[in-house]
């Protein structure tokens, strides 16, 4: 077996130095009616990497790559481009095979990267500070919920009807076993959002207002109004971000006065994945820091004098404050923000708003040309790279029928909200840079035949 | 004391052979400094080209973001250097032996990197129509039934993110049980042994926590445990083997006891890698153990994640388990129960613990593995796991102290403490020693049972070779510090760092960079 260093020889040595007769004198603690004789009967035997491989490859083919087709799904996983040297750089064993950074005398890199990270969440969402990261988006959103309740002593979160739902329903099932409540309701196919409920329903009980933005069916609105009114009431804002990309072009929720803001950071070097693993981004007012949960690197120095970096507040975290910890998460998701991380770096401001640019651009020029087909149209007044369309029927079954003519043609909200009639007729859109104008020109032609 | 060289050539010393003359740079030939990307790049600075669009009129809602956002560029040359660079400031298994106790860090198969990044899997979006994904559900499903098989359990949810989630999975599903036959339970009871991550589950699920005492073998004492439980305990979260690297040998009776009283048994499967292909958590009672993907399973740590952490479930508990899961249909076809179906097909389900699907690039790369090694290697994997740890502690139990080393045989980890050293030495000057001698330090100061414990955990990809060697530099190391010698004190020497200063850090926490006072008034 390729992966076992130890020969039979070795074995019998070892067993020698050790006083033992067999292998089986040292599992004498596990009761005999537990002991299996054997492998385990029915499971296959070892397999050579050829074999692995081309199991592999056949499931691969059964799936439609993205990058193989027209593609414009979103709704909080996008397809972007990631540069070659992203995932050069995140395979080289130093980074890939190292464990979180206990020792930090020798393990400086992760540590400085993840500053660097840290900083460069902090600076796209305009808060102080950042952490190191979560496991996506949705827990992320959930934590900053908890930590919310924390600062506030409060148990009401009001979220708005932008919200991802799926990050609603994690949301609702730690809500469950926690007590909090949740005021949540669904989207409507509008061009504005519920913020006038929202707004409403802070009182003096609400610790936070949760807003996606942009949001679910791709609106884009100013957060300043809610963050004033929950300021007045001492609740927080958080913001949710699922696209970062759209931060290239528009404001941050932190100047507009968010107090947490969370989000997925998979557009930046993770890829699609099948939805993980992926990349949680959470940073908030300095002033919160000590209820933040999750690692947080920090920068000292050494016993020379020389500038490195340390994980640091500890004493917020499972390993050292056990039941009165902010948050159970110990491994995170290290090598996602690593990817982030290198391709915010290769991108640079500069790159991100021109990234940012050609992304609404496009997601313009489709939206443009999608609606100029018969009883298709368009829900936003504002987007960024996403946008909702009304069809003129139910959109799950367009979808099907756009994948049968090879074009992986948004997502549908009968997917997402099950049951809403109200949404059933809504196509949500993204339109990257890895849209071509010839990708948008198939999905029109093909959603017209479909629809005609 | 260097080696002289064998070939008769001698260095020319000169005068001052021994002290390093500073360099200008602050590198030290390939121990190469590396600045800040704030320090080196500039917002103005872009590694990637982008494609040309015509300009459009915005629809942004009139949120466009004028001011700077201070984020730095490198071109792609300065990007590869700089984090090639900051790369070999780390040590990593690739590198060299990481007993790192609890973590499993074994080998990371470049097989599992490679199928992982196949285009049908690394490619495909989590809401794609179901038709589209077949191959993607089959990984799921394939590692499912593998994971099933291997645990002897009933069922197992896919969606955990790491093995903290995974907790959060089984406690929820115990909290859900118990809902749903209208009993309020409200304490789960955990070993002080355990992993910080058990308490602080469970206090996040809303139950209180309490300890359970173990022997002076470093087991659960089953009869301080049946005197606690009672109508309050919801149940317990026992982590076998143990965080001492010993095996509860009265799981099967504990989990009678517990199951007697109306909880349910917890088992963190950290430590699966021990039995895995020999002992199936299933025979022995528990109701819900989690898998971490990247321990057992080999996916990379990644200097601290992702991981993902799957939960088999007894058949008391699948009811209650998460969404969403892949079903396989008699005509081979697969499909994805979500909110969508789960009224009629799942309909106790606690709810959604993440957006999407769980952590494909993670599955896909544990299940390679586990192909690659089969029934027959797994076994394999746990009989030399164990053999390795036995050898470490029995030759180093002369020179350490092991206090458990009398319970019998270790299972996949071999734990010490600091008792004998020198006034004034610690377990972290052994570890800092271990740092200089070329290693990654074994797990510091877990479990809280022991004081000063070092738990050293070699798994099953290393040698003999490297095991011997480990084990003459860790009886060095030990020796200096029964000595007292004070160059212990002050290691590690060799590193690219010297100690770190802690509590500055935290005393005057600095998080982010901000631009020096210097640098701010110089623009
Ligand atoms: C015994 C034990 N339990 C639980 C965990 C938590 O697992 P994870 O880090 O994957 O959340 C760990 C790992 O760090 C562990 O060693």
């Amino acid at each position: 077996m390729r992966y076992l260093p130890l020969t039979n020889t070795d074995r019998q040595a070892m067993l020698a130095v050790i006083g033992a007769k067999s292998i089986d004198d040292l599992f004498v603690d596990v009761p005999a009616e537990a002991q299996l004789a054997g492998p385990i009967a029915g499971l296959p035997n070892h397999a050579s990497e050829m074999a692995v491989e081309r199991h592999f490859s056949d499931l691969a083919r059964k799936n439609m790559a993205a990058s193989h087709h027209p593609f414009f799904l979103g709704c909080g996983a996008y397809k972007h481009h990631v540069p070659a040297s992203v995932d050069h750089i995140i395979q080289r064993g130093e980074f890939l095979t190292a464990y979180t950074p206990y020792q930090p005398e020798i393990a400086q890199g992760t540590l400085q990267m993840l500053f660097e990270f840290q900083t460069q969440v902090a600076r796209l969402f305009g808060c102080d500070v950042a952490n190191a990261s979560m496991y996506d988006g949705s827990t992320a959103c959930w934590e900053a919920i908890g930590m919310a309740g924390r600062i506030t002593k409060r148990h009401k979160a009001v979220l708005s009807s932008g919200l991802h739902p799926h990050y609603v329903s994690v949301a609702r099932t730690m809500a469950k076993y926690t007590g909090d409540t949740l005021d949540a309701a669904l989207p409507t196919l509008s061009p504005t959002t519920d913020s006038a409920r929202l707004l409403d329903a802070i009182d003096g009980e609400t610790s936070c207002v949760v807003v996606q933005y942009p949001d679910i069916l791709g609106r884009i609105e100013d957060l300043s109004a809610i963050a004033a009114k929950a300021h007045e009431h001492g609740a927080l804002l958080i913001a949710v971000v699922t696209e970062p990309v759209a931060l290239g072009a528009i404001k941050a929720p932190g100047e507009m006065g968010a107090d947490i803001v969370v989000g997925e950071g998979q557009s930046l070097g993770v890829g699609l994945q099948f939805g993980g693993p992926y990349v949680g981004l959470f940073a908030c007012k300095e002033k919160f820091v000590r209820q933040m949960p999750g690692r947080l690197c920090g920068e000292t120095v050494d016993a020379e004098g020389k500038r490195g970096f340390v994980l640091t507040l500890s004493t917020r975290e499972q390993h050292i404050r056990r039941e009165k910890a902010t948050s159970n998460i110990c491994t995170n998701s290290g090598l996602c923000a690593l990817a982030f991380s290198i391709h915010m770096t290769l991108l640079g401001e500069k790159g991100l708003r021109g990234l940012a640019q050609a992304n609404h651009a496009l997601a313009v020029q489709a939206a443009d040309r999608l609606t100029q087909i018969p009883g298709v149209e368009l829900v936003n007044d504002s987007f960024f790279n996403e946008f909702t369309l009304r069809l003129p029927k139910e959109a799950q079954p367009v979808v099907r029928a756009l994948a049968e003519k090879k074009v992986l043609g948004g997502v549908s909200l009968g997917r997402l909200y099950p049951k809403a009639t109200d949404l059933e007729n809504g196509l949500v859109v993204a339109v990257t840079e890895t849209s071509s104008a010839e990708d948008i020109e198939t999905f029109a032609t093909a959603l017209k035949e479909i629809l005609s | 004391m260097s080696v002289l060289n064998q070939s008769g050539w001698k260095p020319e010393m000169g005068p001052s052979g021994d002290t390093k003359p500073a360099t200008f740079t602050g590198n030290r030939a390939l121990m190469l400094e590396e600045a800040l990307i704030f320090e080196i790049g500039t917002t103005d600075t872009t590694g990637v080209d982008l494609p040309e669009v015509g300009g459009v009129a915005s629809r942004l809602g009139g949120l466009e973001r004028n001011r700077t956002i201070g984020l730095p560029g490198l071109s792609e040359p300065e990007t590869v250097r700089h984090y090639t660079r900051l790369s070999r400031q780390n040590y990593a298994i690739d590198l060299g032996f990481f007993p790192l106790g609890s973590c499993t860090m074994k080998h990371n198969p470049r097989l599992n990197e490679k199928v992982a990044r196949m285009a049908g899997f690394a490619d495909v979006h989590p809401l794609q129509p179901v038709e589209t994904v077949q191959g993607a559900l089959a990984v799921i499903n394939e590692l499912a039934v593998w994971l099933i098989e291997l645990t002897g359990m009933h069922g197992v949810a896919m969606t955990p993110k790491a093995g903290a989630h995974g907790e959060l999975c089984g406690i929820l599903a115990i909290k859900a049980a118990l809902e749903a036959r209208g009993d309020p339970r409200s304490v789960i009871l955990v070993p002080e042994s355990a992993h910080g991550t058990n308490p602080a589950t469970a206090a996040f699920a809303g139950f209180s926590v309490e300890n359970i005492p173990a022997t002076s073998e470093g087991r659960v004492d089953l009869d301080a445990l049946k005197a606690r439980l009672g109508p309050d305990v919801a149940g317990v979260m026992i982590t076998n083997p143990n965080t001492c690297g010993l095996f509860e040998r009265d799981m099967k009776a504990i989990s009678d006891a517990v199951h007697a009283a109306g909880g349910y048994v917890y088992c963190d499967g950290a430590n699966f890698n021990a039995i895995v292909g020999r002992v199936r958590p299933g025979d022995l009672g528990i109701d819900a153990m989690h898998i971490n993907l990247h321990k057992t399973f080999s996916t990379p740590h990644g200097g601290g994640g992702p991981g993902s952490g799957p939960v088999v479930l007894s058949e008391a508990l699948s009811p209650y388990g998460p969404l969403p899961f892949t079903e396989r249909h008699a005509d081979g076809r697969y499909s994805l129960v979500e909110e969508e179906t789960v009224g009629e097909r799942h309909p106790h389900s606690f709810g959604r613990m993440t957006a999407f699907h769980g952590q494909m690039g993670m599955f896909t790369r544990a299940l390679s593995y586990i192909m690659s090694h089969g029934a027959d290697g797994l076994r394999q994997v746990a009989e030399d796991a164990v053999l390795n740890a036995n050898y470490i502690l029995r030759s180093l139990e002369g020179t350490m102290d092991a206090p458990f080393a009398h319970s019998g045989p270790c299972m996949h980890e071999a734990l010490f403490s600091d008792n004998g050293l020198a006034d004034g030495f610690t377990t972290l000057d052994i570890a800092k020693g271990l740092i200089d001698e070329g290693y990654h330090p074994m797990t510091v100061y877990f479990p809280l049972v022991v004081h000063g414990a070092m738990l050293i955990e070699p798994t099953e990809t290393e040698s003999k070779a490297t095991l011997d060697q480990f084990i003459g530099a860790m009886r060095s190391v030990v020796q200096r510090a029964k000595a007292g010698d004070p160059s212990l004190k002050s290691a590690p020497h060799h590193a690219p760092r010297r100690r770190l200063d802690e509590t500055l850090a935290a005393r005057k926490p600095m998080l982010v960079w901000h631009e020096t006072e210097e640098a701010v008034a110089a623009e």
